[in-house]
């Protein structure tokens, strides 16, 4: 009997653990983006609405930290996570926002009707930005240091006990 | 009612499979100790009679769908009283319950088949292929009734169904599963095959020719349904694309892959008897690809696009059955391969030797897409999150694919057992200077990148040396299963030049036009003549009329949109192909660009011109009827050899009963 005959059993063997091992894992759905860490990517976004200016990865680099939040009037979460925006501005966060595939009217619907937190609000038609910074979905936060570099990445709405952890990141961000 | 004689068959048909099961097993061990036979006359029954209460339950199926029965929760889940009729019985297999059943019941019918038709192998051998077919429809009974239950009733009957997604009404969507169905079912069959030679340790000629049609007619059902779907991703999905090596494509690339190996082992096993244990081998690895693709596809264990049918359970019971079947295979592989003695020697230089070069080479391209697919499993384990796109796929598959084709070009030239190249080398001389010609004629044409500039020639040559073979014969008398040949490779040539072509020759335009306004994508000019609103039934959408123009001639219209679906809320592109003989054009329209900016509105406009790209297809459906063709004639001459016999032996009990007189 020759050994090599084994090989396939093994092989297969090998297979079988490895799948059995992936089974049992708790299946994580959120993507982590990769960019933490790196400088924004550039971009230059015409305003999503006519009250609010633009936004640009040059406006970053003024030594101020910021809140990058990715959102869109269509998005529900994000009515969810209007009020919490709102908190953060008022304990002195800049929150610059990116709008996902919107149009004007609806954005400013959104902001008349769940108030305006932003400072800016680019229009990214083609999730650009959205794809550059490594989001995966709306909403999502990133805390922007002075020098725009990405320093943190908030998945989802914002809830309440995450208000105290973005002031403190962008604290953070701010040294 | 019906729901309930449907379950019933199914378990009828389950019982009986566990009869053929002990039957079989049972006759192989009886006949081993005594050559005694008592209850091997039950097993082919058995099997028969399994495949009808198999096509009962399946039936019974359709008719709850068919009827829209919503105390049934598959129907209430699936379908819609509003249905056309074709997408209602289509919906019986467009959910995981039903696709198992239909899965069952064509291994059950393909079973009774066997049972009815298959008489020149030795019966030990025949009993011991019915039980493993038995056994391995035990594991899908199992599974359907104790965890996926088709037939489940509602305790309150639904008001209506909630299956009316209209995206999911389309006529490829409804047969495109079931043909790769029959492909991995067909497999199964050769696995069983397989099975059964190992434990009765004779793996024979004969073997193969009985085999061969198996394979045969998985590897064409597999052939269409690859092309099918790769169209199908290719004008649905709007990305330009017509393979992007998803986990789900490659589950089906493998068993297609195994399967193309299988097959031209076999053949040398029929012809010559040789390469035994390993066209056995190739049959249980066929079979294990098509399992592995479905656990990967119904586990949702690789992230993909098609993961519309995720649920752990479900995987975990088929990685079970996955463990039980090829992990005994391959345990009995490990125990008996080595008695399998070793079959006929033959030379480098001949049609065996450049089979056997063929074989390698296709095994070392299912082992880089099985790596390729399974590399993010193994790396997550280790908390690293990777995606293995074509980067990896095409350049590695490239490096083994194209050797292959040269041996493909000249492999069916050489004679059996021992040839020289010295005697072809006419035609190796003219392959050489049509590989060379194209070679300068393309690299005079434009800049083209390495592996498109090698593809072409190849494909070129490949075309010339598929249609060798037939040379000076009378084509009135090559045998059908020859002309098979000679198809599939040529088939594979002209999918070859479509794949180089639309890779080398493909040109790109990304516009933002405002109406009037016009840009160029090849030898075309396109105007945006106007933007409209389009609605229909169950969406609104933006649709440009685009007017393209080549130098000479009439423009034609394209009416690409921009769909925006409101149950459920979805936006897609719905692409616009225009096919000329050399290529297609392909138009899609995105969203208005600068919406808020002055000026007249742009909107983005992307085209794509691609040369030859529908050769792919037209390849891959070459192939299948080459397939077809060479199942066509093996079948016929088996039938042929099997009257002729009959005949001799009628006469010969003549002759006998004569002579005493």
């Amino acid at each position: 009997m020759s050994w090599r005959l084994w090989l396939p059993l093994l092989a297969f063997a090998g297979f079988l653990g490895l799948a059995a091992y992936q089974l049992t894992q708790p299946r994580d759905e959120i993507v982590e983006s990769r960019m933490i860490g790196k400088a924004l990517p550039y971009f230059d976004l015409e305003p999503a609405t006519a009250s609010l200016p633009g936004a640009a990865s040059d406006d970053f680099k003024d030594g101020q930290p910021r809140l990058l939040n990715i959102w869109a009037s269509w998005c529900l979460p994000c009515i969810a996570e209007a009020p919490q925006l709102e908190r953060l501005r008022n304990e002195g966060a800049t929150i610059v926002g990116v709008a996902i595939r919107d149009r004007p009217e609806d954005v400013a619907r959104f902001l008349e009707r769940h108030g305006n937190p932003y400072a800016a609000i680019g229009s990214d038609d083609l999730s650009e930005v959205q794809l550059g910074i490594g989001s995966s979905g709306v909403p999502e936060t990133f805390v922007i240091t002075g020098t725009g570099k990405i320093a943190y990445q908030h998945i989802g709405d914002i809830r309440e006990r995450d208000v105290p952890i973005l002031l403190e990141k962008l604290r953070e961000a701010g040294e | 009612m019906i729901a309930e004689l449907g379950l019933a068959a199914l378990w009828l048909a389950a019982a009986l499979a566990v009869l053929q099961l002990v039957a079989g097993a049972l006759a192989v061990r009886q006949d081993a100790a005594s050559g005694e036979t008592g209850i091997a006359d039950l097993t082919r029954p058995a099997t028969i009679v399994q495949g009808v209460f198999a096509a009962l339950s399946f039936v019974a199926l359709l008719y709850v769908f068919a009827i829209t029965d919503l105390s049934v929760k598959l129907v209430a889940d699936n379908s819609h009283s509003l249905k056309p009729m074709i997408y209602k019985l289509s919906g019986a297999w467009g959910n995981h319950e039903g696709s198992m059943l239909l899965w069952v019941t064509v291994l059950a019918a393909s079973g009774a088949l066997i049972a009815v038709v298959e008489r020149r192998l030795p019966e030990r051998m025949m009993q011991a292929v019915l039980a493993a077919q038995g056994f391995v429809a035990l594991g899908f009974y199992a599974f359907l009734l104790l965890s996926s239950n088709p037939f489940e009733r509602l305790p309150i009957p639904a008001q209506e169904g909630a299956g009316l997604n209209p995206l999911l009404q389309d006529i490829g969507l409804a047969f495109h599963p079931p043909t790769l169905y029959l492909g991995y079912v067909g497999l199964s069959v050769a696995f069983s095959f397989a099975v059964g030679a190992l434990i009765t340790r004779q793996v024979t000629p004969e073997f193969a020719r009985a085999m061969r049609p198996w394979v045969l007619g998985a590897w064409v059902f597999l052939t269409l349904g690859i092309t099918a779907g790769s169209y199908w991703a290719y004008y649905e999905l709007g990305w330009g694309g017509w393979w992007f090596w998803d986990p789900v494509e490659n589950a089906s690339l493998m068993p297609w892959l195994a399967a193309t190996a299988l097959l031209h082992s076999t053949s040398v096993l029929a012809a010559r008897d040789a390469l035994r244990a390993w066209t056995i081998m190739l049959g249980v690895v066929a079979f294990s690809m098509s399992m592995l693709g479905t656990f990967l596809v119904r586990s949702g264990i690789l992230t993909s696009v098609h993961a519309f049918a995720v649920d752990p359970q479900r995987g975990t019971f088929i990685l079970f059955l996955l463990a039980i079947y090829i992990g005994g295979a391959l345990l009995l592989f490990a125990l008996r391969a080595g008695a399998v003695s070793e079959g006929a020697r033959f030379s480098v230089a001949s049609r065996e030797g450049a089979l056997v070069v063929n074989n390698v080479l296709l095994s070392a391209i299912l082992a880089v897409v099985l790596l390729g697919t399974l590399y993010p499993l193994l790396t997550e384990a280790f908390d690293v999150r990777v995606s293995v796109g074509p980067p990896y796929f095409n350049p590695v598959g490239a490096i083994f694919a194209l050797p292959m084709v040269a041996v493909m070009a000249v492999g069916p030239l050489l004679r059996w057992r021992r040839d020289g190249f010295g005697r072809i080398r006419r035609e190796l001389a003219l392959m050489g200077a049509v590989l060379v010609a194209a070679l300068i004629l393309v690299s005079l044409i434009g800049e083209v990148a390495f592996l498109p500039l090698l593809g072409l020639a190849l494909a070129a040559m490949l075309a010339l040396a598929s249609v060798m073979p037939l040379r000076g014969r009378n084509l009135r008398r090559v045998p059908i299963a020859t002309w098979g040949m000679v198809f599939g490779h040529l088939g594979l040539a002209v999918a070859l030049f479509g794949m180089a072509s639309e890779s080398a020759f493909t040109k790109e335009r990304l516009a933002a036009l405002a109406p009037g306004e016009e840009t160029t994508v090849g030898p075309w000019a396109v105007t945006l003549d106007q933007i409209a609103p389009a609605a229909g039934a169950n969406w609104t959408a933006m649709e440009a009329r685009l007017s393209a123009r080549l130098e000479i001639g009439d423009p034609i219209v394209l009416t690409p949109q921009h769909r925006t679906f409101w149950a459920p809320p979805q936006q897609t592109a719905e692409s616009v192909l225009a096919t000329r003989w050399n290529g297609q054009l392909y138009a899609v329209i995105g969203n208005q660009a600068g919406a808020t900016g002055a000026g007249p509105e742009r909107w983005q406009v992307r085209l794509w011109w691609k040369p030859f790209v529908t050769w792919i297809w037209y390849g891959g459906v070459l192939i299948a009827l080459g397939g077809a063709l060479a199942l066509i004639g093996h079948v016929q001459a088996d039938w042929r050899r099997r009257l002729v016999r009959r005949k001799a032996a009628a006469r010969r009990q003549e002759m006998g009963r004569e002579q005493p007189t």
